[in-house]
């Protein structure tokens, strides 16, 4: 037990997996990583398993009748089915690698271009990034199609009004967990709704994958997007799940090289999925990073982590709760919300808070961490988020709680 | 600590009571400028006036949403460039846009800067920068505005 919180990782010795972990920021403070919702760090596993790649294997896959280009080929091919394993898809032809959960959310947005027609409706909410919106905005610009959205409500929860979801309905794109207030929606509830209408549903993966154990039957998913450097993968790596009839039904969205089936001056015809949605040279070094994440995860238990960060939530909301110049936004309890806590202090602005902590070693989120409707439905400008992962500690949960009094004082607040 | 060389009393000042703060009429300009990388805004309007046919700043009137750097920034600018002919104001910006890309290496002159060289700290943190330029930048865009408005 870790004051009071109970323990589910050997987190001592995750932090030695993190070579980063160990080194000092400003003033030779200890870094206390405080921003993983913005992108992981990497245990040593991922970064041998890229520098490997580049030393053994470093060939173009899907290519050239050479053994490395079989060897490159068999792990991209091997992390797909990994991947596929850890979201419990009934097939790797079901995971498309993309640059990032943004492209991926582009992929489909851009897909159904084709086939959206005026007076269509498109339905996400005010909980988003601005990855699963303003993709959304333009299709609706691009096709006439109308967007609407399921409004937060003060507590930051999503308000479930049925009524929004009609005939008219196409495709309903929702956040997995919020950025900002760590929101979980009742996916499954809106799933079905969107299915009841034969409406597509897409769910914006990149906070709810890293953290949570996922399983795309479970969700009732037809697309789910995230990105590999969130969840202690490298940088450069998106990942599209789409069930395969709706991956198939969708065009193509970037063409060219090594997607297509046979090219004419007139005319050219495309692979099946994944193939048709992964043009060009594939980025085997960052997939054999994400493989070794992926692996990384499935020993620690996708369970253990999420109840790991549900611990660290409970304790960082107990913190910042004792303190009477401090808002949390969005839920005060860890009931269907993830392990990021964002936070408002009375007079202090959020990019002031952030330094103070950058000169204490703590390093936080500020400003409005790309979810401004979010952010103005809860009537604040802007906001400082700390999230959590595998590595992070109790005591770096005390360390944010001391340096916001700090702040507090600084700016003659406290 | 260095954070007192960052947030030196003049800019805490600034921030607590700022100057020539709140939108006022009439005005020659008006524009609107944003952070997008944290949602800082300011809503700035300026009016010039024609002494022996050189215009002159006679008024910078702003609103704005940020934090103390870029709040106390503004303040700090308003002091600097209302009274002063556009020429000469211009070039006092100008010289706090290079102080402010010095990396914490320049020498601020406290002749032309005056308050403004407590900011000198901020070129350190270069994330911090466009927070002390954003009232400068939306002061630039309204004058240039005025200027054209009044050809």
């Amino acid at each position: 037990m870790s004051d009071g919180y109970p323990d589910h990782l050997d987190v001592e010795a995750i932090r030695k997996d993190f070579p980063i972990l160990a080194r000092t920021v400003r003033n030779d403070k200890p870094l206390v990583y405080l921003d993983s919702g913005a992108t992981s760090q990497h245990p040593v596993a991922v970064l041998d398993a890229e520098r490997d790649y580049y030393e053994r294997h470093n060939a173009a896959a899907h290519r050239g009748t050479h053994l490395l280009g079989e060897e490159a080929t068999e792990i991209y091919e091997g992390t797909r089915a990994k991947l596929a394993s850890f979201l419990g898809a009934a097939s790797p032809d079901e995971v498309v690698f993309t640059k990032s959960a943004t492209e991926a959310i582009n992929l489909v947005a851009f897909g159904l271009a084709w086939s959206l027609k005026p007076g269509d409706e498109i339905l996400i909410s005010e909980l988003e990034h601005h990855a699963n919106l303003v993709p959304w905005q333009q299709l609706a610009l691009r096709t006439g199609a109308t967007l609407k959205w399921f409004t937060e409500r003060p507590d930051g929860r999503l308000d479930m009004d049925q009524a929004l979801v009609t005939e008219r309905t196409k495709i309903v794109a929702v956040t997995g967990q919020s950025n900002v207030t760590g929101v979980i929606p009742p996916l499954r509830e809106i799933g079905e709704l969107a299915h009841s209408v034969g409406a597509l549903f897409l769910v914006d993966g990149a906070q709810l994958v890293p953290h949570h154990p996922v399983n795309v039957a479970d969700l009732g998913a037809d697309f789910l997007a995230f990105s590999g450097h969130k969840m202690l993968g490298p940088l450069g790596l998106g990942v599209l799940y789409g069930r395969y009839a709706a991956l198939d039904a969708l065009p193509p969205f970037l063409t060219g090289g090594s997607m297509i089936e046979v090219v004419r001056m007139e005319k050219t015809t495309f692979l099946p999925p994944p193939a048709k949605f992964e043009p060009g040279v594939p980025p085997v070094a960052q997939a054999a990073g994400l493989g070794a994440a992926v692996d990384y995860l499935t020993a620690l238990g996708m369970e253990n982590v999420a109840a790991h960060e549900e611990a660290l939530t409970a304790h960082a909301l107990d913190a910042l709760r004792e303190n009477p110049g401090v808002r949390i936004l969005g839920p005060e309890t860890t009931e269907d919300r993830g392990g990021t806590v964002a936070f408002e202090i009375d007079g202090v602005h959020p990019h002031d808070v952030g330094q103070v902590l950058d000169e204490l070693g703590i390093a936080v989120r500020t400003g409005h961490h790309c979810a401004w409707p979010l952010h103005r439905t809860l009537g604040v400008q802007a906001s400082t988020r700390a999230s959590f992962y595998v590595y992070n500690t109790h005591d770096e949960v005390d360390a944010l709680a001391d340096g916001i009094r700090y702040a507090q004082r600084f700016f003659g607040q406290g | 600590m260095q954070l007192e060389s960052l947030y030196q009393d003049i800019i805490l000042d600034h921030y607590r009571n700022p100057h020539h703060k709140g939108l006022r009429d009439p005005f020659d300009a008006e524009v609107h400028h944003v952070n997008p990388v944290c949602g800082d805004e300011v809503t700035l309007r300026v009016t010039l006036k024609d002494v022996n046919g050189e215009p002159v700043v006679e008024d910078v009137s702003y609103d704005s949403l940020g934090c103390s750097i870029s709040q106390a920034s503004a303040s700090v600018m308003s002091d600097l460039v209302i009274g002063k002919p556009v020429d000469e104001a211009m070039t006092i910006s100008q010289v706090f846009l290079e102080l402010m890309q010095s990396k914490g290496r320049g020498e601020p002159d406290e002749d032309v800067l005056e308050d403004a060289v407590a900011f000198a700290g901020v070129s350190k943190y270069p994330a911090r920068i466009k927070c002390a330029l954003l009232g400068w930048m939306a002061w630039k865009d309204a004058t240039a505005q005025a200027m054209e408005a009044a050809r």
